[in-house]
This record gives structure tokens, sequence and C-alpha cells, in this order.
């Protein structure tokens, strides 16, 4: 067949993506830059050319890192206690005594599919003050009600708690798939050379599962850095504004204070920030894969 | 000598196992806890939901949910939910496909530059452009319209790469010039051999293509502020503005939008998990 007479329908297949692309992708991308260096008027709506005028603002400020600090406090305290709850689990559910994987997996992944605005109102509710679910347990127990909302490393914890329930089900699927793809006949070996479980888990599947755990921190960095639903709809007032990550502020910016030339410099302030990370990120898991292949290379010389 | 350390050993493993069981039973009781709370807390009246630890279900839940639908149209962000979600998955997923279609069983000029950019279109962050794209929609009167929410959904790039990852290794060349030397024309080519081929790659992006329109909130909270249009998500959010205090009610309305997600989970949770799978296998 033709080649060249058929690649005129490629075009004809790529149309209608590209022109979408192009048209709700592309020019946002391009015409937010070009906001960032104007002011908007509020009445009329009218932009004006102000140069790095809000770059400036960004930077000196000072509250833009102060959000960066919030986002990236909140990711640890959520992503530490949710890989590890999420390894330990997939370790034992690979097991093959134990009963009840699959209704287990279930219940831990579902959370996973919960609207975050749902999540955002039910961990508010919760661990509202002094009435909610979690604050009437701790008067039961006898002790006194605890404020988080109005506490702002408490009012985090929360977020990050609400973000770890969503997640560490999903992880575990991913750590699951990770742990069946060992070898079978490596796992054997080890058994008739006489290793405990124990061995097993520390010489051959953590070694093992080492690029999978990487890869899943670098790409919950990128997505917890643009951290939102929850920030916005956990706690509503939260002093020192320390629950506001740097998507919130750039919401806020936008469509709360209508700065929107202000709010398309923060934009491109976080995508500064996430390049950063992702670039980062990247040498550290390519200099870890290659380690890792290196070792097993020479094992097999050896 | 022997059995009483193959016993010790033995009762060594069942108390291991004990262990192993009961962390993993605490975990997935945390894991339920917060729907417990909401399935019950829906059935009780706002005294009770705040002055006192529930365990079992009260008999409030008409009352609740009647106060919840005084405030909001429940029904009409149910519908605009399942609309805007059914609509978009059959949009997107439509012409990533065929977009797909062409990278993966095409020569073209400019077919390595132009899956380059659909690569970098992917690393970047989703809010970055939503300013532009906000006074774009603005300008171009889009606001408050649902086609602002279908059509741009379109440019899913990590949909284009799934699909072709998967057209690349499922379907055979062999099989379309057979068709081409049949005299099959170009788009029944694609809606015929190819479509039909790919129904397993587009029941797994299309369920993830509804489940992240069905939870979505960030855009259409920007596009949409018109009360008969909006969506689910975006209502239960104005009900703690609306009810004050009135958790009776907000619970009820958590409570509805979780059904929808249980029904799909009931249904795909077999393709969700292999979807997520099929991410670890490619990056293991």
């Amino acid at each position: 067949m033709n080649y060249k007479k058929r690649s005129r329908y490629a075009y004809m297949y790529l149309l209608p993506f590209f022109i979408v692309f192009l048209i709700f992708s592309l020019f946002p991308i391009l015409y937010s830059l070009i906001l960032s260096f104007c002011d908007m008027d509020v009445l009329s709506g009218k932009f004006t050319y102000v140069g790095m005028r809000n770059y400036k603002r960004l930077i000196e400020s000072g509250f833009f890192f102060k959000t960066i600090g919030n986002t990236i406090l909140i990711w640890l305290m959520s992503i530490i206690p949710q890989l590890t709850i999420a390894f330990v689990l997939s370790l034992i559910l690979s097991n093959r005594w134990f009963r009840g994987r699959m209704i287990l997996r279930n219940i831990y992944y579902f959370p996973n599919l919960v609207t975050p605005v749902t999540i955002g109102l039910l961990f508010g509710a919760m661990f509202s003050y002094p009435g909610g679910a979690i604050n009437n347990i701790i008067s039961a127990l006898g002790l006194e009600a605890v404020d988080f909302q109005n506490n702002q490393m408490l009012a985090r914890v929360v977020i990050a708690i609400a973000i770890c329930w969503k997640n560490f089900g999903f992880n575990i699927i991913y750590f699951t798939a990770g742990i069946n793809s060992i070898p079978e006949e490596v796992l054997e070996a080890a058994e008739v050379d006489g290793a405990s479980s124990w061995q097993k888990i520390t010489k051959i599947t953590i070694p093992l599962m080492k690029p999978i755990l990487i890869y899943v921190m670098v790409t919950s960095i990128i997505g917890g850095l643009q951290m939102f639903d929850e920030s916005k709809l956990v706690f509503t007032n939260v002093p020192g504004d320390a629950t506001t990550t740097m998507v919130k502020y750039l919401y806020d910016s936008a469509f709360v204070r209508f700065q929107f030339g202000y709010a398309a410099a923060v934009a491109y302030g976080i995508f500064v920030i996430i390049a950063i990370f992702s670039v980062f990120s990247l040498i550290v898991t390519k200099d870890k894969s290659d380690e890792y292949g290196a070792k097993k290379t020479g094992r097999r010389k050896g | 000598m022997k059995d009483k350390a193959l016993a010790r050993s033995k009762a060594k493993r069942i108390t291991a196992r004990t262990i192993v069981y009961v962390f993993a039973l605490l975990v997935a009781v945390a894991a339920f806890y917060p729907f417990f709370v909401m399935i019950i807390s829906a059935t009780h009246d706002n005294y009770n939901i705040v002055a006192k630890v529930n365990v079992l279900p009260g008999d409030k839940l008409a009352e609740n949910y009647a106060r919840l639908t005084q405030n909001i149209d429940l029904y009409r962000g149910v519908f605009n939910s399942l609309l805007l979600a059914v609509a978009g998955t059959l949009i997107q997923n439509y012409f990533t496909a065929m977009a797909a279609y062409a990278f993966s069983k095409f020569e073209f000029k400019g077919k390595n530059a132009l899956f380059g950019v659909v690569m970098v279109a992917m690393m970047l962050p989703g809010q970055l452009g939503i300013i532009g794209f906000y006074k774009e929609i603005q300008a171009l009167n889009l606001l408050n319209k649902y086609f602002t929410l279908l059509v741009p959904s379109i440019a899913n790039c990590f949909a284009v790469f799934f699909y072709k990852q998967y057209l690349d290794g499922g379907l055979p060349n062999e099989l379309l010039e057979a068709a081409i030397m049949d005299g099959c024309k170009e788009l029944s080519i694609f809606h015929k051999i190819v479509l039909p081929l790919m129904v397993p790659a587009l029941v797994t992006q299309g369920v993830m293509t509804f489940i992240g329109s069905w939870n979505s909130y960030l855009t259409p909270l920007i596009v949409l502020n018109d009360k008969k249009k909006m969506t689910l998500p975006l209502m239960i959010a104005t009900v703690r503005d609306s009810t004050h205090a009135d958790y009776g009610a907000q619970y009820v309305g958590m409570l509805v939008s979780v059904i929808p997600m249980v029904i799909v989970f009931c249904m795909a949770s077999r393709v969700i998990m292999e979807k997520i799978s099929i991410g670890a296998a490619v990056k293991g």
C-alpha cells in the first residue's frame, strides 16, 4: 500500500486531538505566561504590562515560600507513614498462608475512589472541635478535647492523615504488583539455601523492590506538590494560613482576590518548583537504577 | 527433643501470624472507620452527633435527608455529574484512541516531533495554564457551559500515551494491511477493526477517566457557578456553607457522593487494580 497516500489519514486522526490541545492546553499555558507580566484592573478587567513586578512580589513577599514549606511539610507527614504502612501490608498480603487478602486489599483501596471534596468535608467534620467523632472518643476516654483546627501543626497533621488514608491502598496494589514480579525461583533458591522469612524480605524482596519504591516516592512528590482539594476543604480557617498549599495560594490569588496577573506568576512559580523537584528526582532515580543494574551484572559475572 | 523443638517453632509461627493478622485487621478497621462514622452519623440528629460516640445507627436518616435536599438539589447534582462523567469518558477516549492509532500505525512527517510534544505536555503540572484557561473561556463566553468541561478533556496526553503503548503491542500490522487490501475505507478500519480490538484498553482507561471526572473539583469550581449546572462535588462543598453546623445533613450528602463510587468499584475493581499494576510493571 502506498504509505504516502495513507499518511494523509494520520493527520485526520490527529486533528481533533491537536486542535483541542492547542486551544485549551497550549494556548492557556502561553497566555498565562503573558498575563504573569501584567496587572488586571478588577473593575474593567483590562490588563496592563507591569514587567517583572509580579515575580518580584512573589519572591519578596515571602508568603509563597511559606506555602512551599506548608506543602512539603504536609506531603512529608503523609508520605512517610503512607509508604511504610503500604509496604508492610503488601508484604503481609503476599504471603500464601494469609486468608482474606482480596477482601482486605479492597477495603484498603476503596478510600482512593472517594471524591476529594467528600474526604475534605468528612475529615473536617470528624476532627471538628469540640463535637467531632474523634473528639467524642477522646472525651469518652476521659481526656480533654483537642482543637485541631486552631493548632497549626495539628491542622496540618489532620490533612496529612486524610491524604494518607486516601492513598495508602493505591500504593499497596502498586507494591503488590512489584512483589509478584519477583521471580519465584529466586525465593525458592533462597529457601533451599536455608534463608529465614526475615532474610528473604531484607535480602531479596526489599533490594529488588527498590526501583519501584523510589519511583513511587518520585511520582508522589509531583502529585503532592499540586495538593489543593484537601487544603481548601478540610479546615476553612487555620491560624497563620498553616495549611495553605501552593495551589491553594494560586486559587486564592485569582478567584478570591482577583489578582489574575499575580496568580499567573504564582502558577509559573509552582511550575519552577515542580521542575526543580522533578529534575532532582530524575537524577536520584537514574543513579539508583544504574547501581542496581550494575550489581545485577556483577553478580552474574561472579 | 525433636518434637519439643518442632512444637516450639510451631508456637512461634502461630504467634507471629497472629500479630500479622491483628495488624492487618487494625489497619482495615482504621481504613473503614471514616465510612463507619459517615454511615452512622447520617442516621443521627445533630445533638447525638456532637454529644456522644455513636456506634449503633439511629432513626433520623429521613429527617437529615429532607434538610439536605431542602438546601441543595441533590438529584440534579448526581445527574449533572453522571452526564459529565459519561459524556466526558466517551469523547475523551474516542479522540485520544484516534490520535494514538495515528501515532502507532502511520508514518508521517513530524511524527516524532508531535509525539515529543505529547510527552512533554504529560509532564507539565495541570495548574500551569489555569489562569490563562479561565481568562480564555471568559473571553470566549464559555463560562458556565458544559462544553468547557467536556471538550478540553480530549487533550489528555496520558490517554494517548497509554493507547499508543497498547496498539504498538496489541494490534498486528498484518490485520490492517489485509483490511486495506480488501478495500476497507480508512475510517471504517478504525471503527470496525481498531476500536473493537482496543476494548480492554478502552475499558481500563475509561474507568479511570470516569472516576477522575466524577471526582474533579478545581476545574468545575472555576467554570461553573450556575447552581443548576453544578456537579455533585461542588454541591457537597456548598453544603457546609449553606447548612452551618448541620452535621447530619452534611453526612448524608457525603454518603450520597460515595454510593456511585461503590457501584463503580463493585463492577470494575479488577480493571482498576490491573491498571495500577500495569503502571508498576512498566516502571519496575
